[in-house]
């Protein structure tokens, strides 16, 4: 039997505000255990949370994104269970009328459009961080991250294998670093996910039996796991086996996933409505403000990129993934349009000095290594003939960090391209004076011999010959010299 | 609504509550009757009711997204029971 997976994804994402949901603690990354704590995210008795009106306005930003309804009067709840991260003994969060609901994600498979239904966006605080290993009978707990803002973004169970869910959370990301409202850092744990994963025979409706997996922590290690755990409950299932609703763990190590001991009253959350709290009510204007002030989403832009630039979908799409690339591309474009090349420069170069200083780990890339208006002119000197395309390398290499323009690195090293007749001439003619046994090879039908010249040529002009004239040239003389 | 004693034992475990047998035979018999009495409630006609979830009558409490604490670890952990360095310790969580 044929077998396909039925998958759907639990997104938290942690919100870039400066302060925490509840209380007025920093939500800096890295500081000393505990240091940004208060009676608040402690939970101490007498304490009354407050909250944070940007943690609001960045949800009906993602939900707007994404196609949702805005929940005109949403609650804020408590789930409660006991865990020592989890300071009150309840986690504060949404469950009936969460703040978004029912959108959608539209991805692209390898060009075709596919549409993600997502069930619901809601607001909560994360909890502490918990230390088990190396500290004898004792884990340690640090409540830093405790009460710092999340969105749960539920997917419908609308994905068929790894790869799409793959896709599906990098456009997600995508959209929530577009919209600044988070960084989308995996390892940092800003950005993370759990998996349902169930199977069916292909063709049917029916949904099976589902496992949720955890501890997912990289694009690589989630389709990994939903890979082992297709495979899993496949090989389960043939060999006459029964599923069990589960919790798993992915083990990155072993690359495989194994079963967390389940309590049976692990999902009996008993929520309630947080009386501290207040409801939640939105109105137009507020939806409105917020609507007028989205940017363009990368699927709208890479579609602008596709028609308005005539780029290569992989073009327009690897630029448009991240808004500081697309920022950077269209200022080069406007300064001069030849989309392509200005692409393949992004592409190429720029991303390798982004990779080398780990410029790409920031969430918007403020000030480049190599300016977008130079890099503009630099296309440009190489359409022009200014400058042939080697040089050109050696001048970006040069452009970096530097205050002056191409033109002025070009003029001040004497860069230029020669094009001129005589002195490609001269240079060939030498060339052919003082290699004539290559030559007699190359009347003999050896014509591997002409790169060969070439390359002499080049390298007795330090490579500033214009190469389609040194061919040009280079041929005519040697037809001459065999007619001859 | 009659309440079982196996409830009763099962929102002791969630509650983290050790009961003797007779705790839980005396407790499934007053929280039955308290349940009994709310069933009262039931009897209204609550058709034309909008659902009550909050007895406050105003929403949107907000706070602006402004840092306007000083850290002081020292303080949040003075009544740890236990604590290392500036973590709190707590006893070996499984799993
Ligand atoms: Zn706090």
């Amino acid at each position: 039997m044929k077998y396909e997976s039925v998958i759907g994804l639990e997104v938290h994402a942690q919100l870039l505000t400066q302060s925490k949901i509840f209380c007025g603690c920093s939500t800096q990354f890295g500081q000393a255990p505990n240091y940004n704590t208060c009676a608040v995210c402690i939970g101490f008795p007498g304490v009354l949370p407050v909250l944070n009106k940007k943690v609001v306005e960045f949800a009906i930003r993602a939900g707007l994104a994404t196609h949702c309804e805005i929940t005109r009067s949403s609650r804020l709840a408590r789930k409660n269970y006991f865990y020592p991260d989890l300071p009150k003994g309840y986690q504060i969060s949404q469950y009936e009328l969460p703040i978004c609901a029912n959108g959608y994600v539209d991805i692209d498979l390898d060009g075709t459009s596919k549409r993600v239904r997502l069930t619901r966006i809601h607001m909560e605080e994360d909890a502490g961080k918990n230390i088990h290993d190396g500290h004898g009978d004792s884990s340690l707990v640090d409540f830093n991250r405790a009460g710092v803002p999340l969105l749960e973004i539920v997917s419908e169970p609308d994905m068929r294998n790894p790869a799409e869910a793959g896709i599906y959370l990098r456009t997600l990301r995508a959209i929530l670093q577009y919209l600044d409202i988070c960084d989308g850092n995996m390892e940092q744990g800003s950005f993370r996910c759990d998996a349902n994963i169930s199977i069916r025979p292909q063709g049917t409706d029916a949904l099976g039996t589902k496992v949720e997996i955890k501890n997912l922590n990289s694009f690589k290690a989630i389709e990994k796991a939903l890979e082992y755990e297709t495979a899993r409950q496949m090989d389960t299932l043939s060999e006459g086996g029964k599923l069990i609703q589960e919790t798993r763990l992915w083990d990155e190590n072993k690359e495989q996933t194994r079963a967390m001991r389940s309590k049976e009253s692990a999902h009996d959350y008993r929520y309630f409505p947080d009386p501290d709290l207040l409801p939640v009510v939105i109105d137009e204007k507020w939806i409105d403000e917020i609507h007028t002030s989205l940017p363009e989403l990368p699927g709208t832009r890479r579609s602008r990129f596709l028609s308005q630039y005539a780029l290569p979908l992989y073009d327009a799409e690897l630029l448009t993934s991240r808004r500081d690339i697309a920022d950077y591309f269209e200022t080069a474009v406007t300064i001069y349009p030849n989309a392509k090349a200005i692409s393949n420069w992004i592409m190429g170069e720029l991303f390798r000095i982004l990779k080398e200083r780990k410029l790409d780990q920031q969430l918007y890339i403020k000030t480049w290594p190599v300016r977008a208006e130079y890099l503009a002119e630099l296309v440009q000197l190489i359409d022009q003939d200014k400058i042939s395309g080697k040089i050109a390398k050696m001048v970006f290499d040069a452009l970096v960090d530097a205050e002056r323009s191409p033109q002025t690195i070009v003029k001040e090293k004497g860069l230029e391209q020669v094009s001129d007749v005589a002195r490609i001439e001269t240079s060939i003619d030498q060339i052919l004076a003082a290699y004539p046994k290559q030559i007699a090879d190359y009347r003999g039908g050896n014509e591997k011999i002409f790169g060969f010249l070439v390359g002499q040529v080049m390298k007795s002009m330090q490579g500033k010959a214009n190469p389609q004239k040194v061919n040009e040239i280079l041929k005519a003389k040697l037809s001459c010299t065999i007619s001859t | 609504m009659e309440l079982t004693l196996k409830e009763v034992q099962h929102v002791a475990v969630l509650a983290r509550l050790r009961l003797t047998p007779e705790e839980e035979k005396q407790f499934t018999e007053q929280l039955g009757r308290i349940l009994q009495y709310m069933e009262k409630l039931g009897q209204l006609d609550t058709s034309q009711v909008e659902p009550f979830d909050h007895a406050a009558t105003s929403a949107n409490a907000f706070r602006d997204d402004i840092v306007s604490n000083t850290p002081n670890p020292a303080a949040i952990l003075a009544n740890a029971p236990a604590k290392e360095q500036t973590f709190f310790r707590v006893p070996k969580i499984i799993e």
